[in-house]
């Protein structure tokens, strides 16, 4: 954090204008949480608007018929018209709710489901925070989500709420062992918890050959995808594991009580964690944002970098003494002309697709699933996570560690003469 | 190191203010809330003396599944106001006295070896993950494994008590799976 504090003073706005640069570093890091948490709301509201219509187009097709196609073409506004309804809808709270805690419930959901976006890569330098315990950061804030919906299903005071609570509860704390574990499959195999550096040895030939869920890259990785997949769905609450908002019996489950915005705060947390899931099983073993053809666009060794290219064009004009922050401004944009610019830039771009494209894919199977397969009940859902998943995600760490230990003749060594 | 330094002392604050009102609450639920707004603003303090590891663990462990635990029973025991009449018959003076004296021995204690100058700085540089395991798994090799051998007679426990009785269990099980 202080690193960072450091560069954006010296490196940004030093650069940009003195005085800027001169300012205390509170105000600096304030200033960079807010202009940071901007775009990443600005994306989970993209995620959850586009997957609204997504799953419903997708679930009126498995079920042979249209979804919503009148608001606009195709319907694609539909979602838009959806938040214009919710924002508009009456806040109903009941009468024997404890407000507080009401009112506290969905933010803390959503907060909960925002802050993973914080160490999750979209691509390769497009990180915010590159944090060595990346796994378990974004494992920590999946953690903090459900004191949310517990929170949520105990304060509107309502039988359906709470029952709706407690099966998350026990389900998504259940699940996130065995989710646990295969991520630690991964770390065991890559030697890191970063998840850009897990992401950046999966390259291999034509950007898809050493991807972490190839049988010939780890067999055990392969076995953990899948467990991931299906921890997955449980954690985020998604058939056939939808127990927890089973509408025949339960009305909706947690967020029964809850309307108007606050309701469409849980919502957007939904989606969001489902992306987060598979954003992170995409970047743990489908390679992230590596694929084809993006080597082509590989820069050089020693080639300038974006930061370094507009560094330059803002640097020129300090040393006229013109520190005008427009002025500085237009040097930034001359950068824009610049082939040397755009090649890395499109790059990262190439890089950002494939990795957003792949979750994009698995988000797809989730709603696949969901309208395919028949609920089941809670206490299959826990017996799957505690006698299915938890046994062969620990043998899935105990053979990804047995792979590496005898792949690794120097690791080998070194154990094996760490007692002498 | 200044934005650093004024992060800790908000979360430690924030840390003693949440734990003050868990204690002193009466209501069980907003305690163990408070309790775990305790636990997130003591991961902070952590992150801030450069070990994000223990922050990450403190929050996965102790605020994400040991609290959910507790709250989770305290939600469906739904103990309503006659719970927190009682527990302000119960909190008086008189039982405040005992851990009072406890508490500010310990002071004292903190007192004394922040004078004294134990309190070296911390969080000089961050500590890696690597670091942490090689020091659990070397040095500490005998406290990793006894740990261990406590959880595992947990697990033997655990296992007892949710066991069915014997008759029952089989014909149960094969209709569940």
């Amino acid at each position: 954090m202080q690193e960072f504090v450091h560069f954006l003073q010296h490196d940004v706005l030093a650069r940009i204008s003195p005085p800027l640069g001169a300012l205390p570093d509170q105000i600096v890091l304030l200033g960079a949480i807010l202009v940071g948490a901007a775009p990443i709301v600005a994306f989970m509201a993209v995620i959850a608007m586009a997957w609204t219509y997504g799953e419903r187009r997708i679930a009126g097709f498995i079920q042979a018929r249209y979804g919503p196609n009148r608001v606009g073409p195709e319907g694609v506004l539909q979602p838009l018209a959806d938040g214009i309804k919710l924002l508009a809808k009456e806040d109903i709270a009941p009468a024997g709710a404890d407000r507080p805690l009401y009112e506290l419930a969905p933010l803390l959901v959503f907060v909960g489901a925002l802050l993973p976006f914080v160490a999750l890569p979209f691509s390769e330098k497009w990180v915010i925070s590159s944090m060595a315990a990346g796994v378990f950061y974004v494992l920590a804030f999946e953690a903090i989500e459900v004191i949310g919906i517990i929170m949520a299903g105990w304060a509107p005071n309502s039988k359906w709420s709470l029952y709706g609570g407690m099966r998350l509860a026990a389900q998504m704390v259940a699940y996130e062992i065995p989710m646990g574990l295969c991520l630690l499959t991964v770390v065991a195999l890559a030697g890191t918890l970063n998840l850009g550096q897990i992401c950046q040895m999966q390259g291999g030939a034509f950007g898809v050959g050493n991807w972490m869920v190839w049988p010939w890259v780890s067999p055990f990785a392969t076995l953990a995808f899948f467990m991931f997949f299906v921890g997955g769905l449980a954690a985020t609450k998604r058939a056939p594991f939808d127990l927890p908002e089973a509408e025949s019996e339960l009305v909706a489950g947690f967020h029964t009580e809850y309307s108007g915005i606050r309701f469409a705060f849980f919502f957007m947390a939904e989606y969001a964690a489902m992306y987060v899931v598979c954003a992170v099983a995409t970047v743990c073993f489908l390679g992230g944002w590596h694929g084809p053809f993006r080597e082509w666009l590989a820069p050089a060794a020693g080639a300038p970098t974006i930061s370094d290219l507009l560094g330059k064009a803002v640097q020129v004009k300090t040393a006229d003494g013109a520190w005008f922050v427009w002025a500085n401004l237009w040097g930034a944009l001359s950068v824009l002309g610049k082939w040397a610019f755009w090649k890395p830039m499109l790059y990262e771009l190439l890089g950002a697709f494939y990795l957003i494209a792949k979750s994009f894919f698995l988000l797809f199977v989730m709603v696949w699933m969901r309208w395919t397969l028949p609920r089941i009940r809670i206490d299959q859902v826990i017996y799957m996570c505690l006698k299915v998943l938890l046994p062969f995600s620990l043998l899935c760490v105990l053979g990804a560690a047995a792979q590496t230990v005898f792949t690794d003749w120097n690791l080998l060594h070194w154990l094996l003469s760490a007692g002498k | 190191m200044l934005a650093n330094t004024f992060t800790f002392y908000v979360a430690g604050l924030v840390a003693v203010a949440a734990t003050a009102l868990a204690i002193t609450g009466r209501n069980a639920v907003h305690a163990l809330l408070y309790f775990n707004v305790s636990l997130l603003a003591t991961a902070l303090v952590f992150f801030t003396f450069g070990a994000p590891f223990i922050a990450a663990l403190e929050v996965i462990i102790y605020a994400g599944a040991i609290l959910v635990l507790f709250l989770f029973v305290m939600m469906m025991l739904n103990l309503g106001s006659q719970a927190s009449e009682r527990e302000r018959e119960w909190v008086r003076p008189r039982v405040w006295i005992g851990p009072g004296i406890l508490a500010a021995i310990l002071l004292a204690q903190l007192a004394f070896a922040l004078a004294h100058g134990a309190g070296q700085g911390a969080g000089q540089a961050s500590i890696a993950p690597k670091q942490i395991a090689l020091a659990l798994f070397g040095p500490y090799v005998v406290g990793v494994e006894l740990a261990s051998m406590l959880l595992l007679a947990g697990l033997i426990g655990a296992f007892h008590l949710g066991r069915r009785e014997a008759p029952a269990s089989k014909s149960l099980e094969k209709g569940d799976a």
